[in-house]
């Protein structure tokens, strides 16, 4: 069985976003990247499928030369291989058309990816390399087992959850609790640095969308706080000031 | 030319949700000199579907095929494709859901539409067509500039407050051939919460964290939501302690909401928690320690014990109602 895990590198969770060039700019000045955390989870899916049944892990990457940490990272955890596409990730669609580029040349029977990056927080991608490559799309996917080439997984749905059954090839975006993310440990780091890391050209230069400019919250004004003993003031506070409710 | 709004049914009713994305959609259409299109998929009445007129659409397309009764993501993406093509559409809106950012995403693909998800505004259409976009998980906004030919838009929820006309809608039956490719997927087993207030849909949400101390303690947590009308919510330690059911996790790796009111009990406010809630109107947070992180983000706070301080939040609500 061979699986593709996407993983995308992107700021840590307690990163504090801020923007340069005129609000134009995301600014990386000290920002930490780490693998997408719901990437994590599908890469550390995929290794335990690999320890299970004995498939192949390809990590895949659209990005620059800064993303290899991450992509090494990937290959610490239990991947066998991995590919980066060299061009900035421009948008959704754009990096679905180089995911699919690969799968045509190189059929695989799981592409794994996360739920969601967290930088765009897009949910799309999955579902856009489906549609290209005319196979079903699943997700947010919470528990995923092969049983010869049926894939047997639990999806989360609003108030709940289903459970699927589909033949592969099949494209999935995963969440919690799919696997439980897994930390390298020093022999996988060492093998890391040797395994292959093959670097190609984007195929195709679709990009659908651009952004113009970002711009930061306004601030929450200042919080008032209520004693514990007059508690019920906050219902009252909540109809007549918020009106909320 | 129509704006198509993708409008999903709960139990044979449009969602609240669909009715603010059907409000949304005749928004673009008036910038745009056109009118809305609804698409339902699924069985429903009549007389429920003309209510979509209320909200701005002028015309429901409703196919109504049994095939596609079991809510199926794909062969729904194929059915609101064959209606944009059939009405010519450009923009496509839809309501975020896990429906409909399943959907939203097939069809940026079979469209080669560009797709902007988590909309919070009504597009600018001065220079381009431009739609602010909440990113990094609530921390920044993004302007997006749609470059392609169609156009789709997910929106979350609270982007706009719909106006309600007495106007109905013509409904007319619509009936795409959808491929047997689209029906691959077997649904085998499906649970559900019943009777409980959707935790995306919801207007207000009671929130719990570790606080608390044990799944025995939840029933001071869902009185007040009782009380209320609220969903139940939950921190993500919680959840992967199994105290509470995952699909009410929210934050960074869980759900996002945008409700109107935020209770927090018992939360610290990890960044990664408020990334989930940052986004809702009001937020009050009880916390029985006065530096919890979480009072900075809180537009009204309490410093106590939970144990004491939701039971009487719910029994003022109950006095007031
Ligand atoms: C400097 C810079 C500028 C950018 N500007 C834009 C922009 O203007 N507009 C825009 O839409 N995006 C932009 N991005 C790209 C963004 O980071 C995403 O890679 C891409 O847009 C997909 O985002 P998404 O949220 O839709 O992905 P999602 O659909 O949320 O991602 C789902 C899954 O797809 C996979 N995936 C996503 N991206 C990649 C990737 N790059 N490589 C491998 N797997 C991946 C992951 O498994 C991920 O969990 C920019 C990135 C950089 C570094
Ligand atoms: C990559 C990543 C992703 C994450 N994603 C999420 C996410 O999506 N959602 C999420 O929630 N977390 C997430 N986390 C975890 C997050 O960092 C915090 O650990 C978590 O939010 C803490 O949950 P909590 O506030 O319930 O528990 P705690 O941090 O333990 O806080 C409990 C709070 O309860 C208060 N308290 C205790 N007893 C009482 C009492 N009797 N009365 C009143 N107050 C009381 C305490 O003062 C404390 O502030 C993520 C972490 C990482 C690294």
């Amino acid at each position: 069985m061979k699986i593709l895990v996407c993983v995308t590198s992107v700021p840590d969770t307690t990163t504090k976003i801020t923007f340069t060039d005129n609000n134009t700019k995301f600014n990386k000045a000290g920002v930490q990247f780490i693998t997408g955390p719901y990437d994590d989870y599908a890469l550390a899916r995929a290794v335990e499928l690999k320890e299970k049944l004995g498939a192949s892990v390809t990590v895949f990457n659209v990005g620059e030369a800064d993303a290899e940490p991450v992509i090494r990272k990937c290959l610490a955890i239990g991947a066998d291989d991995a590919i980066r596409v060299n061009a900035e990730p421009i948008d959704a669609y754009f990096v679905a058309e180089q995911i699919a580029a690969v799968a045509k040349e190189t059929p695989y029977d799981l592409i794994l990816m996360g739920r969601e990056s967290i930088d765009y927080n897009g949910g799309q991608v999955h579902g856009i390399v489906g549609e290209l490559l005319g196979i079903p799309s699943i997700s947010p996917v919470m528990k995923l087992d092969i049983d010869g080439t049926t894939a047997k997984m639990t999806r989360e749905i609003e108030g709940g959850k289903e459970d699927i059954e589909a033949q592969l090839p099949l494209v999935l975006g995963c969440q919690e609790p799919i696997a439980e993310w897994k930390i390298p440990n020093m022999r996988g780091i060492m093998t890391a640095r040797t395994k292959p890391l093959k670097i190609v050209q984007p195929a195709g230069q679709d990009s659908l969308t651009t952004v113009a400019s970002y711009e930061l919250p306004a601030p929450r004004g200042s919080v008032k706080m209520i004693p514990a003993d007059e508690a019920e003031t906050l219902i009252t506070l909540l109809r007549t000031e918020a009106k909320v409710i | 030319m129509s704006v198509l709004i993708f409008a999903e049914l709960d139990e044979g009713k449009l969602k609240k949700s669909s009715q603010e994305a059907i409000f949304y959609g005749s928004k673009v259409a008036g910038m745009l000199g056109t009118s809305a299109t609804a698409v339902v998929i699924g069985a429903a009445d009549q007389n429920e579907l003309a209510t979509a007129g209320r909200f701005g659409a002028t015309k429901v397309l409703h196919a109504a095929d049994a095939k596609l009764n079991e809510v199926n993501g794909m062969a729904y993406a194929s059915v609101v494709a064959a209606a944009a093509q059939q009405e010519g559409a450009k923009v496509v809106v839809l309501a975020k859901s896990s429906l409909g950012d399943a959907m939203a995403a097939r069809l940026a693909g079979k469209l080669k539409a560009g797709l902007a998800p988590n909309v919070i505004d009504l597009p600018d259409l001065s220079n381009g067509f431009r739609v602010k976009t909440s990113i990094y998980t609530g921390k920044a906004f993004a302007y997006n500039e749609l470059k392609a030919d169609v156009k789709i838009l997910a929106i979350k929820k609270n982007t706009i407050a719909p106006e309600e006309t007495d106007a109905t809608a013509s409904v007319e039956a619509f009936t795409p051939t959808v491929a047997d490719s689209d029906f691959v997927l077997k649904v085998t087993n499906t649970e559900k919460a019943t009777g409980d207030i959707l935790l995306p849909e919801a207007d207000l949400v009671v929130s719990a964290g570790r606080g608390l101390k044990g799944p025995e303690n939840w029933g001071i947590v869902e009185d007040l939501a009782k009380a209320l009308h609220a969903a139940t919510a939950c921190s993500k330690p919680v959840s992967d302690l199994d105290w509470r059911p995952h699909h009410e996790h929210v934050g960074q790796t869980g759900i996002k909401v945008s409700p109107n009111l935020y209770i927090a009990a018992g939360i610290s406010g990890a960044i990664q928690h408020l990334a989930g809630v940052n986004s809702s109107k009001v937020i009050v947070v009880i916390n029985k320690d006065p530096d919890a992180p979480f009072f900075k983000s809180a537009d009204y706070g309490i410093v106590g014990d939970v144990f004491e301080v939701l039971p009487k939040l719910t029994k003022a609500v109950q006095a007031l109602n």
